[in-house]
């Protein structure tokens, strides 16, 4: 067997490729985070929730109405985004004008809420979803399970599309000009309060997108997103949250980074990525594509 | 004299309460009640909203409970140890956090903390999710023979009101000035000259040894130390009882406290119920009391009373 670094190689890419999908969720987890964040302000607490949310939606029409996966990609993050939607119009909206932190406050009050709802009713172990691509391919220097290699695509594709969309369309222009200044926008007959409405659907989509996409690689529990959401933020604080393409190479990399701790100092992995956000505090604390707001 | 009178008529109430109500229910109150007015310090006075102070509430329930139980220290030298790894842990991580404000403070915070959590679960003094159980309860100081739940409630009492007093002789203290005038425009302390950072960070230091001082006492008094105590979800709960109580209210914390931990012993038969109804009551508060219990009760009195001759008690 062939090695490197004193590693096989099957390990090594194997966790590599481990390390892409979790690059892959902390990618489109963060950019939904960053979006959101640019247009209304407020820390999306709940945004694990949701992510857990999009892996629950998955698993009950697979196993309440018989729809498959590739329905569920569909379904979820839609069903996800109205949910959403109702929130930001029943609740965000009122706590626009107030400090930012108060936006946290509520949204997290609200993912406590929704994690404890789905504990009482399916507990905390998790129900398994099956693989909808089952196989692989032996690329010779490593073995490629259909599935990864599908998430990897499918996350590098909506987040290259999310960043085409802002930095180069006419409506992400607006989006881009209602984050800079909202009144001014408005004045141009712009409707703002539903382009907010529409971005914290969008986010929250991005979100249960990816839950869905979680859901056949591990359990779908009712804790599978709060620890994953704590990550995230420290994702978020080392990219900043300034620029949608800092935020996908940002998880990208750092999905990566966390892949190779767990080959060679497997101890550190669950902690590296808050090592590093340490590290980038101390270095460039407006985080590494961030500027200072 | 009008002053001292609510003061004297609480310490009253709290010197016969164990009459009346279990003392281990009142000393787990009591030891919240202290967490949350170190919290409050921060958000109430500073405007800094950490989202990690589990993190000095259970690594000093840890530190504490570890000292006594293994290595056989007094509880005052075992809670001593807590409170210095508190502290400890509050220079590191303070001052990686009070480099960003806001809403980035709330992230480093729980992130940071997250990974003292990690380090919690594979460490071997902590002894995974058992936690560290059966702490003794040796005498303090050799002779104050804290086994009986009464005479600790007392020692328990006084810990309270050490750590309230600190609170309040900083909120009122010129360093709480400061700290009030950076709450409401860092850019103008700075301006003025003031050491903006070495006051934050002091504020977040004396914050996490005050929480480090709630979690070593509350290890002793349930003799254990867990998981539970560091996981993000005690750091929500503390947020939680200072937003009822009312956040930068010198009394809100402790109202807060009590609140929320007696909801949780009259509803720990309903499971995940607790945690649901904590959510919605986060909500609500979130949405419609901003000011809490305590905030709202001061606002309706000074209503009624437009210009009191002597403040009983002032708020801020």
């Amino acid at each position: 067997m062939s090695t490197l670094f004193g590693v096989s190689t099957q390990a090594l890419f194997g966790q590599l490729l481990l390390g892409l999908i979790n690059g892959s969720f902390y990618a489109m987890l963060s950019l939904g985070l960053a979006v959101i964040f640019g247009m209304l302000n407020v820390i999306n607490f709940t945004h694990g929730a949701q992510f857990m949310m999009g892996a629950f939606v998955a698993w009950m029409i697979l196993n309440w109405f018989g729809l498959p996966y590739w329905a569920a990609l569909v379904i979820a993050p839609i069903v996800i985004a109205a949910v959403g939607i109702v929130l930001e119009r029943l609740f965000l909206r009122r706590l626009y004008h107030l400090d930012h932190l108060y936006g946290l406050l509520l949204t997290f009050g609200i993912a406590i809420i929704i994690e404890g709802l789905f504990r009482y009713q399916f507990g905390s172990s998790g129900q398994a979803y099956d693989n909808p691509i089952p196989g692989g391919q032996n690329l010779g220097f490593m073995f490629l399970p259909y599935y990864r290699g599908w998430v990897v695509a499918v996350s590098l594709a909506v987040c290259l599309g999310t960043w085409y969309v802002i930095e180069r369309t006419k409506l992400g222009s607006y989006l881009r000009a209602a984050t800079e200044n909202p009144a001014l926008v408005q004045a141009f007959g712009i409707n703002v309060p539903r382009m907010i409405m529409l971005t914290y659907g969008f986010g929250v989509g991005l979100a249960a997108l990816a839950g869905v996409l979680a859901a056949p690689m591990q359990n779908v529990s009712a804790l599978m997103g709060t620890n994953l959401i704590v990550v995230v933020f420290a994702v978020v604080v080392i990219g900043g949250m300034g620029s949608i393409m800092g935020s996908i190479v940002t998880g990208f990399a750092l999905g990566i980074v966390e892949g190779f701790t767990k080959v060679f100092y497997p101890e550190a992995s669950n902690s590296v990525i808050f090592v590093i956000m340490a590290i980038v505090l101390l270095i460039k604390p407006a985080g590494l594509f961030g500027t200072a707001r | 004299m009008q002053r001292y009178v609510i003061p004297i008529i609480l310490i009253a109430l709290a010197l016969v309460a164990p009459a009346v109500v279990y003392p281990v229910f009142l000393m787990k109150a009591l030891c919240f009640a202290l967490f949350a007015l170190a919290f409050n310090l921060l958000i109430g006075y500073v405007g800094l909203l950490s989202f990690g102070h589990a993190a000095f509430f259970g690594g000093a329930a840890y530190i504490t409970a570890h000292t006594v139980k293994v290595l056989g220290w007094s509880p005052e030298l075992g809670i001593l140890a807590g409170v210095l790894a508190a502290t400890a842990m509050g220079v590191v991580i303070g001052a990686l956090a009070i480099r960003r404000q806001g809403i980035y403070f709330a992230m480093i915070t729980l992130a940071l903390s997250q990974m003292v959590y990690f380090y919690a679960l594979q460490a071997k003094f902590t002894h995974g999710e058992d936690g560290i159980q059966a702490v003794p309860r040796l005498p303090m100081f050799g002779f104050i023979h804290i086994h009986n739940d009464l005479t600790l409630y007392y020692v328990v009492l006084a810990i309270f009101l050490f750590g309230f007093w600190i609170v309040y002789r900083t909120i009122h203290s010129p360093f709480g000035q400061v700290l009030k005038a950076i709450r409401e425009n860092e850019p103008r302390a700075i301006s003025l000259g003031y050491n903006v950072e070495r006051y934050k960070l002091l504020a977040f230091v004396l914050s996490t040894a005050l929480a480090g001082l709630a979690g070593a006492t509350k290890s002793i008094v349930f003799q254990l130390a867990s998981l539970t105590d560091v996981q993000w979800q005690m750091s929500g709960e503390v947020v939680l009882m200072t937003l009822v109580g009312g956040l930068g209210t010198v009394f809100g914390p402790v109202v807060g406290a009590f609140v929320v931990v007696t909801m949780q012993t009259y509803l720990a038969e309903y499971g995940e119920w607790v945690q649901v109804i904590q959510g919605v009551i986060f909500v609500i508060v979130v949405l419609l009391f901003r000011r809490g219990i305590v905030g709202e009760i001061l606002a309706l009195w000074r209503r009624q009373r437009p210009a009191p001759a002597v403040a009983p008690a002032p708020a801020e």
